[in-house]
């Protein structure tokens, strides 16, 4: 039985050396990155050991495994591409890849993928890049646990940290991007799936969505970026169990809905956002079990909107729930918790018997003369909303919650994402 | 006039109303810090507070001081005193006071927490300046209108009408106007009607020291670089200022008229 075992092994550890194990290091025959590389044949190994390698442009069109030791270090000294994959099946990993410049020509990136499928991106530090990762027409790829940190100053000289245009069926996950233009881009991108991101400090969006359907986001944290998520022009986008917090400013907004259809938005938290969700010609949404916690606006909803639903949402201490200009087309606002509701409930059953009404007299003006907000806090705001609560004359009356609940609604804990 | 400062400023000093004002600033502004943690809720609470109460006190302490120290007035006035001191004395003996409660009573607990070291200190150096500018603003308009009318009752429903309009009448009337108007552009004559209220100025600039600024968008940019500027501060002040001393130079005025 021993013997047979041992036999199994040693067949088993031939089929892994078939594939040779090129080294890098400034004493191995390949001192750079590239050279190792270049000379490698087709589902080699090329490990890179710890060092400070200076090199731009290097190619991998052939399906490699490039593992770093220690983070190796590929520094663009600010000046091109720094490694472009054209074959499928090309795992890199463990690597720290920095400085690449602006240019306003070409799209640079540190990692660049191109018409390639199965590809994965794991486990690398991209630090000060102009573009980080760029998917280009690639496939069945996975983007992981990567840490792009870039120094983004204003829109116009930063790029994206993940960029993905015209892909299918990515996965990105666990990672962490900070400080460039867009945190996550997708246009063109369909069935992908992207979560346990943790976005932060990016000047535009921490993600955005152009023109990409059938895809959803998870599990993933937006602090602090221009605005938190951007989804646009999109079909079938699933938004689940993401956290939107400190998106503030003066034109921040949580999450910002323009030209979507058939979403859902569901179990999300919405913290210290001057705009929570922004709403403009998106149709066919549902909003469930998401909370809003002290934000400036909660909703906001521009013109062309139709069924949007609102149901089983805690809003807590937000300026504003809700502002709109007209009722649009059956959308509906029944069954949430809003913290501002002092109505009754006589008969027990968990409901207020008054309908709320969550759009206020004094957000009503000010959607009319913005300049108006300059009495905000003032009491003579607090009187007018108060008399407008009791009897309402100008705001909408048919924009209203005909069943709020008493209590915050505790969410369905029911798992949501456990078909993956 | 120093003595007459003096003299009021002891005895009002020493009066409980003025320990009752000290106390409840005091207790209110611990309260609060016990209650929330968060500095810009409890920044926002003292606003309130600041901008409504400061000036009805301010007002109605003037106007009971004054009636009620009619016959000391009437006392000082057949001394060789010159009348302005005398009047002026009494006012910013009040004045004095009731800052001198308000400081102490928000000061304090701000002393306790530590803000004085902390990065908040613009923030809460705005809401202590603001609360003592409004109240010698309105201790003066109250005494100016207690010398104008001898009858207690016409004085009184005058002062609480003045407080009224300014406090709550005037942001009515600027709703209106901005509504009326809402075709144009408005920050600039929002800006301009802002600065002639003395509560809405010290509104807008407790505002735009907090996190909530940013619900303001464009307009409260536009304040916010108005502000910000140093033109734009001086302005400000001088608005204050000029609130400061119209009632002086009316007390002023007056008291060299009246027949007493």
């Amino acid at each position: 039985m021993k013997k047979w075992l041992f036999f199994w092994m040693l067949t088993q550890l031939a089929q892994i050396t078939r594939a040779t194990l090129i080294e890098v290091c400034p004493d191995c025959n390949y001192c750079t990155p590239g050279e190792g590389i270049l000379s490698a044949e087709a589902g080699d190994t090329v490990l890179i050991r710890q060092s400070h390698y200076y090199e731009t442009n290097i190619l991998i069109d052939k399906p490699l495994t490039v593992i770093g030791e220690n983070y190796p270090v590929i520094d663009g000294q600010m000046l091109d591409h720094i490694i472009t994959v054209t074959a499928d099946s090309v795992v890199l990993q463990g690597l720290q890849i920095q400085n690449v410049g602006t240019s306003f020509i070409e799209d640079r990136a540190a990692i660049r993928v191109e018409k390639a499928k199965y590809f994965q991106i794991l486990d690398n530090k991209i630090f000060h890049t102009f573009f980080a990762i760029y998917l280009a027409h690639a496939r069945h790829g996975i983007v992981r646990s990567n840490t792009v940190i870039g120094q983004a100053v204003d829109e116009m000289t930063s790029a994206n940290a993940i960029h993905a245009w015209y892909c299918q069926h990515l996965e990105v996950s666990y990672n962490e991007v900070a400080r460039h233009r867009d945190g996550i881009y997708f246009e063109f991108v369909d069935h992908s799936r992207i979560f346990e991101n943790n976005s932060h400090h990016n000047i535009r969006y921490g993600l955005h969505f152009m023109f990409s359907n059938n895809d959803e986001y998870y599990d993933n944290t937006f602090r602090n970026n221009g605005a938190g998520v951007a989804v646009m022009f999109s079909k079938t986008i699933q938004m689940r169990n993401n956290l939107f917090i400190d998106n503030w400013g003066r034109s921040a907004y949580g999450l910002l809905l323009k030209e979507i259809n058939d979403a859902d938005i569901v179990h999300n938290i919405f913290q210290r956002n001057t705009l929570a969700i922004f709403v403009e010609g998106s149709n066919r949404i549902t909003y469930k079990e998401n909370d809003f916690i002290r934000n400036g606006w909660a909703v906001k909803m521009h013109g062309g909107a139709t069924q949007n639903h609102f149901s089983h949402n805690n809003f807590f201490q937000n300026t504003f729930d809700l502002t709109t200009e007209t009722n649009g087309i059956d959308n509906s606002y029944n069954d949430n918790y809003w913290s501002e509701y002092t109505g009754y409930d006589l008969d027990r059953d968990g409901r207020g018997d008054v309908p709320f009404r969550p759009i206020k007299l004094f957000s009503y003006i000010v959607n009319q003369t913005p300049e108006a907000i300059v009495l905000l806090r003032s009491p003579f705001v607090g009187l007018l909303n108060f008399s407008e609560k009791a009897s309402p004359i100008f705001t909408p009356t048919n924009i209203l919650d005909e069943s709020p609940f008493m209590k915050p609604i505790p969410w369905n804990q029911s798992p949501t994402h456990d078909s993956h | 006039m120093n003595k007459i400062l003096k003299y009021s400023l002891y005895d009002l000093i020493r009066s409980r109303w003025m320990f009752f004002y000290f106390g409840f600033f005091l207790l209110f502004t611990l309260g609060l810090f016990w209650l929330s943690p968060d500095l810009s809720k409890v920044a926002i609470s003292m606003m309130n507070i600041i901008l409504i109460l400061v000036p009805l006190i301010a007002t109605m302490f003037g106007l009971m001081y004054f009636y009620n120290s009619r016959e000391f007035t009437e006392l000082l006035l057949a001394q060789p005193i010159p009348r302005r001191h005398i009047f002026l004395g009494q006012y910013l003996g009040v004045a004095g006071s009731l800052s001198f409660s308000f400081l102490l009573g928000m000061g304090l607990p701000f002393l306790f927490h530590g803000l004085f070291t902390s990065a908040e200190l613009p923030l809460f150096l705005t809401l202590l300046v603001s609360g003592v500018l409004l109240s010698f603003i309105f201790s003066g308009i109250s005494f100016y209108i207690a010398l104008k009318n001898d009858n207690r009752i016409r004085g009184f429903s005058l002062a609480i009408l003045v407080w009224l309009m300014l406090a709550v009448a005037y942001d009515g009337f600027f709703l209106l106007l901005l509504s009326y108007f809402k075709d144009y552009p408005l920050e600039k004559p929002a800006l301009a009607l802002s600065i002639f209220n003395p509560i809405d100025l010290s509104r807008i600039l407790i505002l735009l020291k907090l996190d909530i600024a940013a619900l303001m968008g464009f307009t409260g940019a536009v304040f916010k670089k108005f502000m910000g500027s140093q033109i734009g501060m001086l302005i400000a002040f001088i608005a204050l200022l000029f609130w400061m001393l119209l009632p002086v130079l009316g007390i002023r005025r007056a008291s060299s008229k009246k027949d007493f």
